[in-house]
């Protein structure tokens, strides 16, 4: 019905009425289909800015040669016995770290105006930022694929076997989607993506760096030993060597269940919150 | 005189002839000490192309991003179509679509696929997605570029596809903020075609404009808000005629001549002339044709040489400085209104 355009240039008439005339309305789509639609949209970034995925490739094999080669012969006696201790841990710190563009993301897309139309649309409330963290839970397991394949490059034996390895990456993905709820929340609140990065490796750098992600904590002074065991990244590094070695207790999990559960009641609403009244 | 054909629009439904589009009493928005909307009421007709018009930071942002239930006010209470934009917000995000300042489309997606995202976030199925998404596309001249990412548009391109966007389910009532900002004067007469075209087909528009042509051009009637207040509304025929019936303006061929022209076209004329920044240039309030022919037919036989001249209705911006330039705005508010209506 509608002949081939010639010229793409201009506004066509008969076009512009006829698709006008169009005023069916479909039914809203479920909660769950408007945030895999958003999910969709964060993987079509991926895809058309392939460059965003250098932190999830780079970073993560970065850190796993530095710390095996520079440090595991001097930690552990040997970097073949230190990388079996370190794997799991440099695997939570690489996707805990990258959890922060969640936010980094979030305040871009608030500044350009893309989030008005999403916020104007009559879909389920939390679909964008679910969405957000769904496409970002595929960057997650792209990184986790990048460590272990190095680590088992390596020499990285895992004891606790392939089942051990996916439940550790799925553990890691449930606390990583809870964390980021403290990004989304920070997005919101502060003004420029820069100051969200800031501010979140603030946070980040003495919560992966005071755990048991590099070193055994019985090593270090009284004090600081109380404060790496009271702090998350340790109960979740635990949880994951357990998993890898094949000696995880059900209480190593439930730690980790119970942090995570307990970071979505807390930043989920609050984020819900800032979202609904953002200016 | 103008706005003859939306009059019945206009004046109807002051006295409640149906539901209107909108209806705003007493808006008020404040960030912080700063009263961005100080009280806005507006009443919208269904299908009524209506036009926001005031310079930047006047308000019109933030009164559309109140009625598109982006923004609670602070108080005053508003309803489109019937529904309260803050307890009933989903109700009215059914109804309506927003375009906003800025490009509200993602840079980094291409032009089919933002529509598809945006077809998908309303229901429809995947095939009903990208039919829907390719007939905007065709109908707003977007069909070539439908695989390029829109990082890569022209400013033009853009905003088509955010209007497109917008009305990937057509709504029945759209806001338009800025909707022609930036543009070159082709890619503004397309977006004044699309904008015409969504009114035709019974669509009500909203729109701000910082332009006064633009709002001379499509809004069927016009308030103009200044520092959070609306301080005029009607079609734009009431606004020119509360400023006054029209307008002389003359130019002459040699400057040295304005005191001797000055003289004669006010004693003529019956009223001050203004002199503006130009030498040659004089210009006067008038009402009567025929007592301008005669005032330059005088001019001419005392021997000063016309440039040209010419008579019109004054401009908005005319309209614009009248009625912002004194410093009592509330009095010109009010005795604008009435003396419009």
């Amino acid at each position: 019905m509608i002949p081939p355009t010639t010229s793409a240039r201009s506004v066509r008439d008969d076009a512009l009425h006829a698709a006008l005339s169009d005023r069916v309305r479909p039914p809203r789509p479920s909660a769950l289909s408007a945030s895999l639609t958003l999910g969709w949209r964060a993987l079509l970034k991926i895809k058309h800015v392939p460059e965003q995925l250098f932190d999830v490739t780079a970073f993560p094999i970065m850190f796993t040669l530095m710390f095996t080669y520079l440090f595991g012969g001097a930690l552990a006696g040997s970097t073949g016995e230190y990388l079996q201790f370190l794997l799991p841990g440099i695997l939570v710190q690489t996707v805990v770290f990258i959890t922060i563009y969640t936010g980094f993301t979030l305040n871009g897309d608030i500044s350009k105006g893309v989030f008005d139309r999403f916020r104007s649309l009559p879909i389920w409330r939390p679909a964008v930022l679910v969405g957000a963290l769904l496409g970002d839970a595929a960057r997650y397991t792209m990184a986790s694929t990048m460590v272990i394949v190095l680590g088992l490059v390596l020499g990285f034996r895992p004891a606790g076997g392939v089942g051990g390895v996916l439940l550790s990456v799925a553990l890691l993905l449930v606390f990583s989607f809870s964390l980021s709820w403290i990004w989304t929340a920070l997005g919101l609140i502060l003004r420029t993506p820069n100051s969200v990065m800031g501010v979140s490796m603030m946070v980040l750098f003495p919560l992966t760096f005071a755990s048991n992600i590099f070193v055994d904590p019985e090593t270090m002074p009284s004090w600081l030993e109380a404060i790496v065991g009271a702090n998350p990244i340790t109960h979740l590094v635990t949880a994951l060597r357990g998993l890898m070695s094949g000696t995880v207790t059900p209480g190593q999990i439930g730690w980790v269940l119970l942090i995570s559960g307990a970071l979505i009641a807390v930043f989920a609403p609050l984020t819900m919150y800032l979202y609904r009244n953002k200016k | 005189m103008e706005g003859d054909g939306e009059m019945s629009a206009g004046r109807g439904l002051v006295e409640g002839a149906g539901e209107l589009a909108i209806h705003a009493v007493g808006l008020v928005h404040r960030f912080g000490d700063n009263i961005a909307v100080d009280g806005v009421d507006l009443k919208v007709a269904p299908g009524e192309i209506y036009g926001l018009l005031g310079p930047n930071g006047a308000g019109k942002t933030t009164t559309i991003r109140m009625l598109a239930t982006l923004l609670r006010p602070d108080s005053g209470t508003a309803q489109v179509f019937g529904h309260d934009v803050v307890r009933e917000a989903d109700a009215v995000r059914g109804r309506v679509s927003l375009t906003g300042q800025f490009a509200s489309v993602d840079e980094d997606l291409t032009g089919l696929e933002n529509l598809v995202l945006i077809a998908r976030l309303l229901g429809h199925s995947r095939a009903q997605s990208k039919t829907r998404a390719r007939e905007l596309l065709d109908a707003f001249g977007l069909a070539e570029a439908a695989a390029r990412q829109v990082k890569k548009y022209s400013g033009g391109m853009r905003r088509r596809l955010d209007i497109a966007a917008s009305i990937v389910v057509t709504p029945d009532l759209i806001f338009l903020d800025e909707p022609t900002a930036g543009l070159d004067p082709r890619s503004r007469n397309q977006v004044w075609d699309i904008v015409r075209a969504l009114s035709t087909d019974g669509t009500t528009v909203l729109l701000t404009t910082q332009y006064l042509d633009e709002a001379d051009q499509l809004a069927d009637r016009i308030a103009v808000i200044d520092r959070g207040k609306v301080i005029a509304e009607g079609t734009p025929g009431e606004l020119k005629a509360s400023v006054g019936s029209g307008a002389l303006h003359v130019r002459l061929r040699e400057p040295e001549d304005r005191p001797e022209a000055e003289r004669v076209l006010s004693q003529t004329l019956g009223v001050p002339l203004i002199l503006g920044s130009d030498p040659a240039a004089l210009s006067a309030r008038v009402s009567d044709p025929e007592r301008v022919a005669h005032a330059l037919a005088e001019l001419s036989r005392t021997g000063v040489a016309i440039a040209d001249f010419t008579l019109g209705q004054p401009s908005l911006d005319e309209v614009f400085l009248a009625l912002t330039g004194h410093p009592a705005e509330n009095d010109d508010a009010t005795t604008t209104e009435g003396d419009a209506a």
